[in-house]
This record gives C-alpha cells, sequence and structure tokens, in this order.
C-alpha cells in the first residue's frame, strides 16, 4: 500500500525515441484513420512533421523499466487506473527522443463508496526534449481498494 | 488533414459531433494492448477473468479514451489539444458500441492562443458513461 512518505520519490530518467512505426500503430489500435499518423509527407508540409496522437505517451510502457519508476509499493490485486491527464505543452513529431522522469506527484485516502478507505496515488511524468524543454507532462491516478478488486 | 476549426465560429453550449463504434471487440482489446504496452491480463486472458470472477475480458479504459481523444481531434484538429483529462467509470465489453461526444464550456484567450474547453463523454448502448473527460484545445 502507497503511504505519504513516498511523495516526491523519484524513478530514473528514461528515453523514449518517438517512432513512426509505433505511432502509425496506436493510431489504428484507437481507430483513428487521420491521415497526419499515415503519411509523412503532407504531415510534414501542414504540422511540421508526424504528430503523435493524444494520448500516445501511454506507450511509455515501452521503455520504462523497474529504476525508472518511483519505488512506490502497490498491492496489485487491489489497484485500478482511476484517470488519466495529459498536458501538452509543445508539439511532439516523429524523430524526437524524449526523456521521461516519473514521480510520485501526491498520495491521499478518501473513505471508499463501499466502506473502507481507497488510496490515490498520482504518478507524474514530465517529458522534455532535447535541450531540455518540457514537452508534455502525464499524470496516472492509481487507486488502491480496501478490499481485493472485485468485478462490478 | 481535416477542416481547420475558426474561433469566431466556436459558441459555448457546441456540440461536438458524436463519434460511435460499434460492437468493440476482442481483437480491439488485444490491438491496443501490444499497441500500448499495457498488459494487464483482465483485458484479453479469458481463463484469467474467469477466475476472478469476472465473465469476459473487457477494454483498457485507456481504449476507451482513445476514442474519445479521436472524437476530439476530429473536431479541434490535430496538434490543437493542450490538455486532456479522463475518468473511468464503468466498463466496456465485447460487443458494446461505445458513443462518444463533447461540449464547448468556455472560450477565452490564454498564452497568446484562442482556447476552448470542454466536456467529454463516452458512453455505452445503454447509455451508461464509461468514460468521462475534459480538455483544452487551441483554436485558429
Amino acid at each position: 500500500m502507497a503511504d505519504k512518505s513516498a511523495i516526491d520519490k523519484s524513478g530514473r530518467p528514461f528515453k523514449m525515441p518517438i517512432e513512426w512505426g509505433k505511432v502509425r500503430e496506436f493510431a489504428r489500435a484507437i481507430k483513428d484513420p487521420n491521415p497526419a499518423y499515415f503519411d509523412p509527407e503532407p504531415a510534414r508540409r501542414e504540422y511540421g512533421g508526424v504528430p503523435i496522437p493524444v494520448t500516445f505517451l501511454m506507450t511509455s510502457a515501452f521503455w520504462q523499466d523497474e529504476y525508472s519508476m518511483p519505488a512506490v509499493q502497490f498491492d496489485l490485486g487491489r489497484v485500478l487506473h482511476g484517470e488519466q491527464e495529459f498536458e501538452l505543452l509543445k508539439p511532439i513529431y516523429v524523430g524526437d527522443v524524449l526523456t521521461g522522469v516519473t514521480r510520485v506527484a501526491d498520495v491521499y485516502d478518501k473513505a471508499g463508496s463501499r466502506g473502507g478507505t481507497m488510496t490515490f496515488t498520482v504518478l507524474e511524468t514530465t517529458y522534455t526534449k532535447e535541450k531540455g524543454e518540457r514537452v508534455a507532462i502525464s499524470r496516472s491516478v492509481i487507486l488502491e481498494t480496501g478490499q481485493p478488486v472485485k468485478p462490478g | 488533414m481535416g477542416q481547420k476549426l475558426r474561433f469566431d465560429q466556436v459558441a459555448v453550449g457546441d456540440e461536438i459531433p458524436a463519434l460511435t463504434v460499434e460492437s468493440v471487440s476482442r481483437m480491439d482489446f488485444v490491438r491496443y494492448a501490444g499497441a500500448s504496452g499495457d498488459f494487464v491480463p483482465l483485458h484479453y486472458d479469458q481463463t484469467f477473468v474467469e477466475a476472478v470472477g469476472i465473465p469476459t475480458v473487457f477494454a483498457q479504459g485507456m481504449f476507451t479514451a482513445g476514442l474519445l481523444s479521436r472524437c476530439l481531434t476530429d473536431y479541434a484538429g490535430v496538434g490543437q489539444v493542450r490538455r486532456f483529462r479522463v475518468r473511468f467509470t464503468t466498463r466496456v465489453w465485447p460487443g458494446d458500441t461505445v458513443t462518444c461526444r463533447g461540449k464547448i464550456t468556455k472560450k477565452y484567450q490564454e498564452q497568446g492562443e484562442n482556447r476552448i474547453d470542454g466536456e467529454l463523454e463516452a458512453t455505452n448502448q445503454k447509455g451508461e458513461v464509461a468514460v468521462k473527460g475534459s480538455f483544452v484545445a487551441a483554436v485558429g
């Protein structure tokens, strides 16, 4: 169970190259046929590069490892992904190499709707480009229930 | 690559055109697992879900959120979204029809840009909200 002592813990920085094949694959998976993701020449003319879908930074899962995640103990039988937020500060294009750092932004408790206490952990990943310019922030809210997760 | 939305043509209360995806399937969830790297077995492993007492696999919340993001970029344009936030409320099951919608709630200028705020939701065929969201987008 995460507790307040985890707040501000950070993982090691990780690299995340933005690859066209992955952008296409991701766009297909979310059923988005926008030619911006599939047709590089017109995308370069119109957007200055092949852009990424709004939720594409979810694919950081392929670049994160045990060291890039802050050392938070979750009870895996009791966790749910409750919320997700992206702040997209600057354009990100295929060919960029991002550096991400994930930190525990907050840990707090709330009374659960079916009794017991729920613990909320906010994991915040800040992405920078080569020159250190911040381009995006991803926030995931992970819920831990007092009871094992039940169907419903 | 899509028409440009114009600030003077947007009004608070405007609705974002709905996007309906009929009968989402296990293959969709498997494809999203591979594309995103979310390999939580609840979304593709029938043996696993039955063992924990859930009747079938169900969609990743971020799969449905991805459909919702497409509904938004179809309207506001690629590269225009500045903030996108979603909360997961009800599960989406194989065979469900997902409808994504949105509404403009605010129009203003910030950081030298014309911007709009809005609400988003993805509902199933019974009208239950699966994903609730909000956004900020820049408009030319």
